[in-house]
């Protein structure tokens, strides 16, 4: 099952952990807060991507199956 | 798809469907409410609700009709209704009904005028919709901004003190009066139901969705008043009788609120693909010479002036010009206004009106009102400042919590592109004398003050 990287927006507070810890997949903007590719993510890059969500100091990355489309 | 509409419209005193307009507003008085009585001698009593047909008892033949009539939501997302309707009816818990007639947009004025003229037609498509999705209350949003409308709605929640509610829906939810704070994002969907949580009235990140986990944790059904207006005709007369307004595509009437340069602006009631011209002749014609039409509101999009006269009011035909109907808003600008100043001033706006929840929203309105700022204000010379609001325009949208920042950036790049050689020349040689103008969009002096302004939380 692929996963994609998602941010709460409200719990982000630009710690900028993420960004580190996945540069191929997650880049910040000016204000620090980060910018996530839309690509699924699979295998080793899924591995990463778990790593960069745990070290997130106010949890705001999460990984959303990549089925679940959401409405709106 | 079998069941009949006779099954929806058997009401004991049912009334003549009306041919053309008006649906909503027939027999609106323009000083006071319509009492139930005066509703129920027009429009005839509840319709019952076709034998229960879904999970618990569910009279679920409403939400087919809705689907076959294609009525989709009047608050500015345009979701269909019926979608809504079966995500909290397929839900295991007791649902309830939310009524948002917030409607915090500053340049919207139909749901107050719905709600203080006709609160009756509202809640009977409130009352309708619970019976078909087997919930047992119904809350009613309102600004504490909007007194008439509180008064109305009161008054039209005590008229129908011990009613009946409809034929095969049970007993009738119990019905009740909030009064939300004047925000501009505390109309939106999740901020509501925070609000009736004891939340701050701020959006809230989904998952979950209300018609997963709203209010108290039940599946909530969270529609627009003239959207629940719409299913009060819709449940009497059928989904023919319906799309036999407007286009296929986007069928039905819809309220508009006309600002701007006409003799007589305010709401009107059009048959969805009617032309711009006929709502400006509706509205008495224009008093000045026209620059451009904002549709669908602060987060909508500009329509030049010289296109203006091919405009139909469907979202399939706005849909060519980059925009939509959304909360029906048509405000007209006048080419006495400058289009950069005006943008300059919505943009602050909508900047100040953030909820401050979300890093790009804050910084990123922020940023692109300046911006914008400095451009009207005739220090934005040297060329960066364009480039600058493209990029910003970029980085922000899609990265809130609610949609409040894509809105803003909508409204801004719109005016980008409408309003090319303003920007072009404001950035050349700095501000032009009608940046000095008064603003002609209408834009409330009511900016986020105290916490208080939110509610509890945070």
């Amino acid at each position: 099952m692929s996963r994609r990287l998602r941010v709460n927006p409200i719990a982000c507070e630009a710690h900028g952990m993420c960004a580190e810890l996945l540069p191929e997949r997650i880049t910040l903007d000016e204000w620090g807060y980060p910018i996530l590719s839309e690509q699924p993510l699979e295998g080793a890059e899924l591995q990463n991507a778990l790593r960069a969500v745990q070290a997130c100091p106010t949890f705001a990355l999460i990984l959303e199956r990549d089925a679940g489309r959401r409405r709106d | 798809m079998s069941a009949s509409p006779a099954s929806l419209s058997s009401a004991p005193a049912a009334v003549t469907a009306p041919a053309g307009l008006p649906r909503l507003l027939a027999s609106v008085l323009p000083d006071r409410a319509m009492t139930l009585a005066e509703h129920t001698g027009l429009h005839g009593g509840l319709p019952a609700l076709a034998q229960p047909r879904g999970r618990g008892g569910r009279a679920t033949a409403l939400i087919e009709e809705l689907e076959r009539s294609g009525l989709r939501g009047h608050g500015g997302a345009g979701f269909p209704t019926w979608m809504k309707l079966r995500a909290v009816a397929d839900a295991r818990r007791r649902a309830l009904v939310v009524v948002n007639a917030v409607e915090a947009e500053p340049a919207s004025l139909k749901d107050r005028t719905l709600t203080e003229l006709l609160p009756q037609l509202v809640l009977d498509g409130a009352i309708l919709a619970a019976g078909a999705i087997g919930a047992d209350e119904v809350i009613v949003c309102v600004s504490a901004a909007a007194p008439e409308s509180v008064n109305s709605l009161r008054a039209a929640i005590a008229e129908r003190e011990g009613a009946p509610g409809p034929e095969g829906a049970g007993s009738p939810p119990r019905l009740r009066l909030e009064q939300m704070p004047d925000h501009y994002v505390a109309g939106e969907e999740s901020a509501v139901v925070s609000r009736l949580n004891d939340g701050p009235a701020r959006p809230t990140f989904r998952p979950p969705m209300p018609f997963e986990r709203g209010v108290g944790r039940r599946p909530t059904l969270v529609n627009n008043a003239e959207t629940l207006a719409h299913v009060a005709l819709i449940a009497r007369h059928g989904a023919g009788w319906f799309r036999e307004l407007g286009p296929a595509g986007h069928p039905g009437s819809a309220l508009v609120t006309l600002a701007g340069p006409v003799a007589d602006p305010g709401v009107y009631e059009i048959a969805h693909g009617a032309s711009l011209s006929s709502l400006i002749a509706a509205g008495g014609g224009t008093t000045e010479p026209l620059r451009a039409a904002l549709i669908g509101g602060y987060a909508g999009s500009w329509i030049a002036a010289e296109r203006l006269h091919a405009v139909a009011l469907s979202d399939e035909h706005l849909a060519a010009h980059g925009a939509s109907l959304g909360a029906g808003v048509v405000a007209l600008l006048s080419e006495q206004a400058c289009p950069v100043a005006e943008t300059a001033r919505v943009a602050r706006w909508m900047a100040d009106q953030s909820a401050g929840q979300c890093g790009p929203c804050v910084h990123g309105l922020g940023s692109l009102a300046t911006t914008l700022e400095e451009l009207s204000g005739g220090v934005g010379r040297g060329g960066g400042a364009l480039p600058r609001l493209e990029r910003l325009a970029g980085v922000v949208a899609g990265r809130g919590a609610c949609g409040h920042p894509d809105g803003a950036v909508n409204l801004i790049v719109s005016a980008l592109r409408c309003f090319a050689s303003d920007f072009a020349d404001h950035a050349r040689h700095g501000r032009c004398e009608r940046c000095l103008r008064e603003s002609e969009l209408p834009l409330p002096v009511r900016r986020p003050q105290a916490s208080t302004t939110w509610g509890p939380g945070r």
